[in-house]
């Protein structure tokens, strides 16, 4: 009788057992699109992933093959314990690297923009931005200095050296500041305030590059976000996220020569921009306490018209397949717009890619939470 | 035994009913420790509606800590777990969420309107008699409206004090006038777990019981990431440490009429959150998030048989939970500052009338009513008020080998709130049908099937935390039909003592599901009524108890299969994906055994493979888990004591396991318990 159990348990665990299969991992999809490019070998599209479920990953349009590679980053770095990491906020390719800062990671993953072989990592707590210019790689960050009222601390600016890849400077900024943009010898920092709700910090920190520190603030609008410069103008874009309650959000322009806000662009929401030629293409998300519904827009900015020429880029109705826009940017040589859509946050998102002409081309899944663009030049 | 009595055993099957009114509350022990898995499982009526109930020796012989441990043997039951003795764990009922499962505590429910969940890894299951499931709701109609007001419910019995009868030889009857039961744990990760239970009989109808505990851990334990052909890496779980405190003291009386318990509850802990195992540079940025917590509750329960055609029963609570989260970027400075305390406040108290109409026929009235209060320092705070009527009014048949239950609960909310959106009030009637038939006299072989739409409210989080403002929210909907059958066989002699086989198929909808979902931008959700799920399952549960020769067995079989597909958006693509972390196929296996003065224990969980969300593609894809876990104890006569030593083995094969993404179960462990009973 017990010989009979014994049997019974033994055989169920053999069963059992062999249902674990522990060399499983999942790798790289391949989807075949066939649209390719002279200028660009590839378009990076960063998925953000949920915060706490490691799911942050890379996935990469092959201009040379025109196909579409999902997750590349395990299949690339099968050594890098829990793969890209945590919470992705931004990418940058710059001087054959690819940087990514993922945000809930503490860190910055640096990576050949050729064999996307990771190189090293950069720890950076809470980071949030990159900027590049002069062999040197900026990051923002939410983690100032935590002394005295932690609930106000300030962030800070790192100074990452390409050559070393080291954190050689760091500089105290605003309240959590984001996205980041440089004009000639200066970098112009958004601070948004966030997590000082509703006490938003409304200004953008000026530095200057050669001493590396803040030679002036200019004060714009509550929780400032995104940003960027019109180099032939001389121009600093800088979006303002509003309160959520009474502010909405908008667009201020600030003039570099003076370093003074020269234009509110009170009617453009931006949730986020990109600006090729005369054009910034602007779309935004804003949520109706009225309707309870997320209003979503796709404007064009024509900077030397000075004047919304459109509302709606997407010219063949195809914007209802959208869900919810979470990134954007524009192939400044074909004029192609990518718009990802992150959709409800908890499923693979969809990147469409639309014509100059505002057409649908070809859409393709991605990862989750997919928000952030970088292209790898030829 | 009066009419009013007989139709009380007939009807009435809650827990309350183990203790016999006539004040015969003292057995013969040393039967009681041998008979107690029987004698817990025949008093529920696990005919009429599907319940599953694990008690006595059996509870005490597995190796489990907290209620969450044993409840994962139940069917249709998914423990979300967090890992390790601190981490969060919270129970899913045939898949329709852990906001529609009710728990009570001694017959009356435990709270939480801010988030709806209850963390069961905090229910220790020192003290605990029994716990019992119920699909739908327990098949009672003398209970108060709140056991209607769940789609699922969960039943902690804790124990109420027996005590033991000498005989001497000239026949006369000496009882014991006290029981004292020290015990102390110690095991893997550090943890101490001492633990005393001193009943006392205070006169022929009034006993009191206090029960302490302390718990301390340091909640830091090995676990092994691994990556086919890459990487291969052991790192440790930090910041998980717990140290929790646990006081209960209850009052326990009963005339020929009545019957009442009063109680007092007090929780006190402080824990580390080590949060998600995510990428990170070894050593650079741990978490030190940290929660305070404090629970305190009194309750009072009363049950009177005023004439042979009318009861009544009574019950009373007051509680007081704090709560305190902190996380501090002095000392991690990669987090966000939060320093959130929360207050809540709830008073409760129902009243149940019951009618023997017939001696065939019965029906009763319950009347609940609640207030919750809510208060917290974060800023804008809308401190909520929340009033909650409850009535339930239902009947119950039985007419020859038919049984039938049927009520309806009429739901009355209102929300008053200094600031932001109040929520309105709502008025809803949802019913319950319950139907058994046993199709011969000479067979306990029973069908049965049952209906039932309940909803839940919003919890004080959907509306009034995620974003000031939000859409006023519909309550959440669940629809619930099954059928299925019940077998029974019991034998005096023989290899097979007993055998129990009962199985049930169901289908379950979740309407009008609260999901949240991003507004303007990631920083600000709101939450709106979009799900949509459909649930098929099938639970079957196989109890069997065997002889050979001075051996006794007991063998519990459990398996789940369950389909439940999301229907929220039928033009998305994972439209019908099974929804995250519910396995298809799910199953357990206890042995336990007993001879002379050892009794040992095996039990066997399988969880199989799952989608960490509705888009089931290989990124979202878990592997199945399952684990093996040892106990062995003897009991140890001294002369004036008695002593139990235990040894359990937990996880043998040191199966590396996530129950959620990111959080790494603990390896093979090991707890040694030593118990003096006195």
């Amino acid at each position: 009788m017990k010989n009979k159990y014994t049997i019974i348990l033994l055989a169920a665990l053999v069963v059992l057992t062999s249902c674990r299969d522990e060399n499983w991992y999942p790798g790289a999809s391949l989807t075949a699109i066939g649209d390719v490019s002279e200028t660009y070998r590839g378009l990076l599209l960063l998925n953000e992933g949920n915060m706490g479920s490691n799911k942050c990953t890379i996935d990469c349009y092959d201009y040379t093959s025109g196909t579409y590679n999902r997750n590349i980053y395990g299949d690339c770095n099968p050594d890098v314990v829990l793969a890209l990491g945590d919470g992705g906020n931004d990418i940058g390719v710059y001087g054959g690297k690819i940087y990514v800062v993922v945000n809930q990671s503490n860190l910055v993953e640096v990576m050949d923009a050729f064999t996307f072989r990771h190189i090293t990592q950069i720890s950076i707590p809470n980071g949030r931005n990159l900027a590049f210019c002069g062999g040197r790689v900026y990051v923002s960050s939410y983690a100032g200095a935590a002394y005295g009222d932690t609930e106000y601390r300030k962030g800070f600016v790192a100074e990452i050296d390409t050559a070393s890849l080291l954190v050689v400077k760091t500089c105290e900024v605003g309240y959590q500041p984001e996205e980041m943009a440089v004009y000639g010898s200066k970098l112009y920092v958004a601070n948004s305030g966030g997590y000082c709700a509703p006490d938003y910090d409304s200004t953008v920190s000026v530095i200057d590059l050669t001493t590396f520190e803040v030679e002036k603030t200019i004060d714009v609008d509550v929780n400032l976000h995104r940003m960027e410069a019109d180099y032939e103008r001389g121009l600093i874009f800088v979006s303002s996220r509003g309160d959520y309650y009474g502010i909405p959000s908008s667009v201020y322009v600030i003039d570099v020569q003076t370093d003074n806000v020269i234009m509110h662009i009170a009617d453009l929401p931006c949730a986020d921009m990109a600006l090729a030629g005369d054009s910034l293409y602007v779309y935004s998300t804003e949520f109706s306490y009225e309707t309870y519904q997320t209003v979503v827009s796709y404007a064009i900015y024509d900077i030397g018209r000075r004047e919304i020429v459109t509302r709606n880029f997407i010219t063949d109705s195809t914007e209802s397949q959208i869900i919810y826009p979470y990134g954007i940017t524009v192939n400044k040589h074909s004029g192609d717009v990518y718009i990802a859509d992150a959709k409800d946050f908890m499923t693979p998102g969809t990147l469409f890619c639309y014509s100059r002409e505002g057409k649908l081309k070809w859409s393709v899944m991605t990862g989750d939470v997919p928000g952030h663009f970088a292209f790898i030049k030829k | 035994m009066g009419r009013f009595t007989k139709i009380l055993c007939i009807i009435v099957t809650s827990v309350w009913q183990a203790v016999p009114m006539s004040g015969e509350i003292l057995t013969d022990s040393l039967s009681r420790d041998l008979d107690e898995v029987e004698v817990a499982a025949s008093r529920i009526d696990k005919v009429t509606i599907p319940a599953q109930e694990l008690g006595g020796a059996q509870l005490r012989r597995l190796s489990a800590y907290s209620v969450a441990d044993a409840l994962r043997y139940f069917s249709g039951i998914q423990i979300k777990d967090y890992g390790g003795i601190g981490g969060l764990k919270t129970v899913n009922v045939r898949s329709m969420g852990s906001e529609h499962v009710g728990v009570f505590y001694d017959g009356i429910q435990l709270g939480n309107a801010q988030n709806g969940t209850i963390d069961l890894g905090r229910y220790s299951l020192e003290n605990m008699e029994s716990v019992t499931m119920y699909n739908g709701q327990k098949s009672s109609i003398f209970q108060p409206a709140k056991a209607y007001a769940s789609a699922s419910t969960i039943y902690l019995q804790s124990r109420r004090p027996v005590f033991d009868v000498e005989y001497g030889d000239d026949f006369s009857e000496t009882v014991k006038p006290y029981n004292v039961n020290v015990g102390l744990k110690y095991g893997s990760f550090n943890t101490w777990n001492p633990s005393v239970l001193w009943e006392q009989r205070l006169g022929e109808h009034l006993s009191s019981s206090v029960s302490a505990e302390y718990v301390t851990t340091s909640g830091e334990y090995d676990f092994r990431l691994k990556r086919a052909g890459g990487y291969d890496t052991t790192m440790t779980r930090t910041n998980g440490d717990v140290r929790a405190w646990r006081v209960e003291a209850g009052l326990y009386g009963n005339t020929m009429k009545d019957i009442w318990s009063a109680k007092v509850y007090f929780y006190n802990s402080e824990r580390g959150y080590p949060g998600a195992v995510v990428r990170e540079i070894p050593g650079k940025f741990a978490n030190k998030d940290r929660q305070w917590d404090t629970d305190l509750f009194a309750q009072g329960s009363w049950q009177r048989s005023v004439t042979d055609w009318y009861s009544l029963q009574a019950q009373l609570k007051y509680a007081y939970d704090y709560l305190h989260y902190k996380s501090d970027p002095q000392l991690d400075v990669s987090t966000m500052a939060v320093d959130n305390i929360y207050r809540q406040q709830e008073a409760y108290a129902s009243a149940v009338q019951l009618f023997a109409i017939k001696p065939w026929w019965s029906a009763s009235l319950s009347t609940d009513f609640q207030m919750n209060f809510l208060d917290g320092n974060i800023s804008d705070f809308s401190k909520p008020v929340r009033y909650t009527s409850l009535v339930a009014a239902s009947t119950a048949f039985e007419w020859n080998r038919l049984k039938g239950q049927a009520s309806a609960l009429f739901t009355y909310v209102d929300d008053k709130a200094d600031k932001g959106c109040v929520e309105g009030t709502k008025n809803k009637v949802t019913p319950t049908v319950v139907i058994s038939w046993r199709p011969f006299e000479s067979t306990d072989w029973n069908l049965r099937a049952f209906y039932k739409t309940v909803f839940r409210v919003p919890t004080l989080n959907d509306i009034y935390y995620t974003i000031v403002g939000a859409k006023p929210l519909n309550p959440e909907y669940t629809t619930q039909y099954d059928i299925g059958t019940t077998w029974a066989l019991s034998r005096d002699g023989g290899l097979l003592r007993r055998i129990e086989i009962q199985a049930d198929a169901y289908y379950n909808q979740v309407d009008d599901k609260i999901v949240a979902m991003p507004a303007s931008n990631q920083f600000r959700w709101t939450m709106m009524n979009i799900g949509h799920v459909r649930i098929f399952g099938v639970d079957a549960a196989l109890q069997s108890n065997w002889r050979v020769g001075k051996i006794g067995h007991g063998l519990r079989l459990n398996y789940t299969y369950q389909s439940a597909q999301d229907r929220t958006d039928s033009s998305s693509q994972w439209y019908g994906g099974q929804i995250p972390y519910i396995p298809k196929h799910s199953g357990s296996v206890i042995y336990s055994g007993e001879w002379r003065k050892w009794s040992w224990n095996y039990s066997f969980i399988y969880t199989g493979e799952r989608y960490i969300s509705v888009a089931n593609i290989p990124e979202n894809y878990e592997q199945p888990w399952y684990t093996h876990d040892l106990s062995l104890s003897r009991l140890i006569d001294m002369r004036d004591c008695g002593m139990r030593v235990s040894l359990e083995v937990n996880n043998l094969f040191n199966q590396q396991y996530e129950v959620i993404r990111c959080y790494p179960m603990p390896g093979t462990n090991f707890k040694i318990r030593l118990e003096v009973l006195l």
